[in-house]
């Protein structure tokens, strides 16, 4: 078991292109770490430096005391779970587990009983005598994480080990390793794309965007302190809702009316000309169910559409924003991978609402939860900085 | 109707490659006598039915049974030399990136489309000047530089189909590169290579050009050579019922190897050419 | 990232040289020195039988020298290329084999193709027709000109017996027309194997989807093999085109079982022999073996550059 330290790394590629731009993450003894972000943001790259197989341009890998910089990946201890689980198709499931022992040259009886004792772990005892060719994605996955675990290596490494399955068992394989990850205590480290997967496995979760890391922080402080625009629109599903907003004194203006803020959080944004104002869906409610309705936090809507889930309703509002906002909402459309949609009020509402497509509803915001944000920089203005983990001074510049 | 379309096809297919065949095969029955004189001259040996003894005499015959033995030797050397050499240029073609590799590519594809005769004259002679003239070697060599392209394209196509992740996954367990090389990439890589070798064996016991102008005597001369030269106890004529049963002796490998291996060759010509 | 940038650091890499890298890391170096390593005896191999050869072709070009007097050996410049381009023969040689070309390639394209569409579509007799269809590939050029010779000949052969508006007595080595043509169906019985196995590659990927697609907006069979399967496998088309070409353009050993060079049917491949071979003449030879080399090349171009051929898939790239 080891810590793993990245010391401001970089990856540029000949033709000059930095995958990965100065990146610093500090990852604990036995700590479960997620590198979350769109594709093209250096998530793997980075993974892949992390266990050798990638060139370091410059800055320091840390495992343990060990600058690893430039081991070979046999080297540096530490086992990794492929995308596709790289299985060695002509061996069969005992001996791809066995192939990092065998590769040590281990006693076939220490061989055998570790191979035996993964296997009882992960349930393959049956399997043992098949070809990977023969297993399903569930069990070809539980053969890469047993070979990875025979290694006793210093650190598990990920990388969007679940893509490959359908969504159920995705969800029970994600159950899975969490549940592994705690019993062996081993340091992780997890590439995925799917925040789904960033906010439960991980103990902190670092995201990326085009090479840069955003914030690093647990999924908790993500989720309510998103340190800039990038963060607070990736995290989050559906995503939070973005709205031009004037701000004087604790009155916020936003398209479809006024609500109030608290003053701690309208001081920082004062003079700031036309901000964005950022409000998940879940602080809307259905004004006839929600419980604290008050005319300054109430507001009146034309709903264009209702999607009704059963636990709960979505409700889209359509809505006019100023040029330059959309043109921000575009660019950070595109950041997310997003089509450059409608400008759009996406609310969630209690399973219970009648609010039905057509009507003029009245809808309820917890305004004391939004978020404002600078459209220049992206930055957050109302950030609780104790609480939102570490953000690097160039996410709050270069973001979205 | 489209089945009918479909066996009147599969019919015309299987008659085109057949009928030539079994036309020698026949030839190969007639009797000496019956065709000089033109005497049967109908599809199958009716009258003139000789059963093996154009074989007897074929395989009696020194030249002949000497030419088969340099024909196989030679073309297995060449064989196994080519697809070694094939192995370690396709897998650093298809897996490093190093300077000089768009040469070598190009350099593989000019030579496959050399015309092959018009290195006759100088092959021939500086092959005497150094004494490789009439000797296997002196065949082996241009059988490998020839093959070479053929092998290395079908082989790096194999080579690109293994995953890389199979190599890193190796090199993460505590592989070396050879290690990875050789417990992960060459046996999932062995398919491949085989069917390199069968295309290999393919051209060199085709090749003709090199037969007739770099061998003088049975010392080298492999079997289409030896084929072309054949001549019976009557030089003014052909001994064709002699030459059909040593041609179909010729074929016979051939067909064998067709037999077993037929997947891996037709997988081996495409996956070479049409790459996507 | 992921896929993208994983799969192809190596040409990211490659681009390397012209924007002046930061810095080439050991690895790369390593890879660098592994990479020229492996690939070196291949070169070695390839060059030693063809590069040497053909400077010494080049040199022994301007020489008259024959080996029946090699002590007179002696510098005359560009006489043998003059002698040769300016030789009616040497042109007419290079007529028939451009015509050996284009009409083999042409049937074997047709013929090849149909046999490709029966091997994509049958199911039943599947191993039994491929295993058919590799042994005219496999068997041996000059069996096959054997075969056809007994086949055309008139004391012996089939083939006039067979076809109904043919002489009995019909000699077909006896004039350049139907020597020709006996030549042709060899090479074309022997190669259109090869060309239905390249194509039947092609066809395969050509996606089932995009052909139903065609039939539900209610295209023919005729239309759907027009509009939507030829131009989807043209690369492979091409392809094939081009090595069964440039092959053919070589034709040399039906020839000489077929007809040794008699009745006009002699092709380029077969002067440039019986000049350095059987007479000895290896100045004047070297010369034909350069013009035959430049010839290759210069089909080659056309072939590229007429069809637009993408090299880069024929280099398997």
């Amino acid at each position: 078991m080891a810590a793993i330290t990245l010391k401001n790394i970089v990856k540029k590629y000949g033709d000059g292109f930095a995958a990965v731009n100065d990146v610093s993450i500090d990852i604990a003894d036995g700590e479960f770490v997620i590198l979350v972000g769109p594709s093209g943001c250096g998530k793997s790259t980075l993974l892949r430096m992390i266990v050798g197989l990638e060139d370091i341009t410059s800055g320091d890998m840390m495992i343990g005391d060990r600058k690893v910089n430039d081991l070979a990946p046999r080297d540096r201890n530490l086992a990794m779970v492929f995308q596709n689980y790289a299985l060695y198709p002509h061996l069969s499931v005992y001996e791809n587990i066995a192939f990092p022992l065998r590769l040590a040259g281990a006693p076939d009886q220490e061989v055998d009983e570790k191979v035996r004792n993964a296997s009882k772990t992960l349930e393959l005892d049956e399997h043992l005598e098949r070809k990977p060719g023969n297993l399903s994605g569930g069990q070809r996955q539980r053969v890469a994480m047993g070979r990875a675990i025979v290694r006793e290596a210093d650190a598990f490494l990920f990388d969007e080990p679940l893509s490959n399955l359908d969504a159920k068992l995705r969800g029970q394989m994600r159950t899975e390793i969490a549940r592994l990850q705690k019993r062996l205590g081993i340091t992780t480290v997890y590439v995925t794309h799917d925040q789904t997967e960033a906010m439960t496995l991980g103990d902190r979760v670092a995201v990326l965007k085009r090479g840069y890391l955003q914030q690093l922080a647990t999924p908790r402080e993500l989720y309510e302190n998103p340190g800039n625009l990038f963060v607070a629109g990736f995290i989050g599903s559906p995503p939070m809702n973005f709205l031009p907003a004037e701000v004087d004194g604790t009155t916020v203006t936003l398209p479809f009316g006024t609500v109030q803020i608290p003053e701690e959080k309208a001081e920082r944004a004062q003079g700031k000309g036309v901000l964005m104002a950022g409000i998940r869906p879940e602080f809307f409610e259905d004004a006839q169910i929600a419980d604290k309705v008050g005319s300054d936090s109430t507001f009146t809507a034309d709903i264009d559409f209702v999607e009704w889930l059963g636990n709960e309703t979505y409700a889209y509002i359509p809505f006019e924003a100023p040029p330059e906002v959309e043109a921000k909402m575009r660019e950070l459309e595109a950041d997310l991978e997003g089509e450059g949609l409608r400008t759009q009020l996406v609310v969630s509402l209690d399973g219970s609402s009648r609010i039905k497509e057509g009507d003029k509803a009245e809808i309820y915001v917890d305004a004391t939860k939004m978020h404002l944000f600078d459209p220049a920089t992206g930055e957050n203005l109302t950030v609780d900085r104790e609480h939102a983990g570490e953000i690097p001074d160039h996410a709050l510049v270069t973001a979205g | 109707m489209r089945k009918i379309g479909l066996v009147a096809g599969v019919g015309a297919v299987l008659v085109w490659c057949l009928l030539p065949v079994v036309w020698i095969i026949s030839l190969s029955f007639k009797s000496q006598a019956a065709v000089s004189g033109g005497t049967d001259p109908g599809f199958l040996p009716l009258d003139s039915f000789t059963g093996f003894a154009n074989y007897a005499d074929v395989l009696a015959d020194d030249q002949f049974r000497r030419a088969i033995i340099n024909s196989i030797g030679i073309s297995l050397i060449a064989t196994l030399l080519s697809v070694m050499i094939a192995t370690l240029a396709a897998y650093a073609i298809a897996r490093l990136e190093f300077k000089g590799k768009k040469l070598v590519l190009t350099t593989a594809l000019a030579i496959a489309m050399f015309p092959v005769v018009s290195l006759v004259s100088p092959l021939f002679d500086l092959w005497r000047t150094i004494g490789l003239y009439d000797t296997w070697p002196g065949l082996i060599l241009p059988y490998m530089s020839f093959t070479l392209p053929l092998a290395i394209w079908t082989l790096s196509a194999f080579f690109r189909e293994i995953p890389w992740e199979m190599e890193q996954a190796a090199q993460v367990d505590g592989a070396t590169s050879w290690q990875a090389f050789r417990k992960v990439i060459v046996p999932l890589a062995a398919p491949g290579v085989f069917t390199a070798a069968i295309l290999t064996f393919f051209f060199a016991w085709n090749d003709f050009v090199f037969g007739i102008t770099l061998t003088s005597t049975e010392n080298a001369r492999p079997i289409p050579a030896a084929l072309s030269f054949f001549v019976g106890p009557d030089p003014f004529q052909r001994p064709a019922g002699l030459l059909a049963a040593a041609a179909v002796v010729a074929t016979i490998p051939i067909v064998l190897i067709v037999l077993v291996f037929q997947r891996k060759i037709v997988a081996g010509l495409t996956s070479g050419a049409v790459k996507g | 990232m992921t896929s993208a940038t994983v799969a192809t650091p190596a040409t990211d890499a490659g681009k390397g040289p012209k924007s002046a890298p930061p810095e080439v890391s050991d690895r790369a170096r390593h890879e660098n020195r592994l990479g020229q390593r492996l690939v070196a005896p291949a070169v070695v191999v390839m060059l030693v039988v063809t590069a040497f050869p053909i400077m010494r072709a080049l040199y022994l070009s301007l020489y008259n020298y024959s080996l029946t007097a090699p002590e007179d050996r002696q510098f005359i410049g560009l006489s043998n290329y003059l002698t040769a381009l300016t030789d009616t023969l040497f042109w007419r040689d290079i007529g028939v084999t451009v015509l050996y070309m284009v009409v083999t390639v042409a049937i074997e394209l047709v013929i090849g193709f149909a046999f490709a569409l029966v091997m994509h579509r049958v199911i039943f007799a599947r191993g039994l027709i491929r295993t058919s269809i590799l042994i005219p590939y496999g068997i041996i050029t000059v069996v096959s000109g054997f075969a056809w010779q007994f086949a055309f000949t008139y004391q012996n052969g089939f083939v006039n017996g067979w076809l109904p508006f043919i002489e009995d007595d019909f000699n077909w080595f006896g004039d350049p027309v139907p020597a020709v043509i006996a030549i042709m169906v060899s090479e074309i019985w022997k190669t259109t194997p090869f060309m239905s196995l390249l194509l039947l590659a092609g066809l395969a990927q050509v996606s089932e989807d995009m052909v139903e697609a065609a039939k539900v907006d209610g295209a023919t069979w005729w239309q759907r093999l027009w509009k939507v399967i030829l131009p989807n496998m043209k690369a492979a088309i091409m392809v094939a085109v081009l090595f069964r070409a440039l092959d053919a353009y070589r034709i040399f050993d039906n020839i000489f079982v077929m007809t040794a060079g008699a009745q006009g049917t002699e092709s380029i491949s077969f002067l440039t022999y019986r000049q350095s071979i059987e007479q000895f003449q290896l100045g004047m030879g070297s010369a034909l073996a350069v013009l035959l080399f430049l010839s290759v090349l210069l089909v080659a171009f056309l072939i590229v550059k007429m069809f637009k051929v993408d090299l880069a898939q024929a280099r398997g790239e």
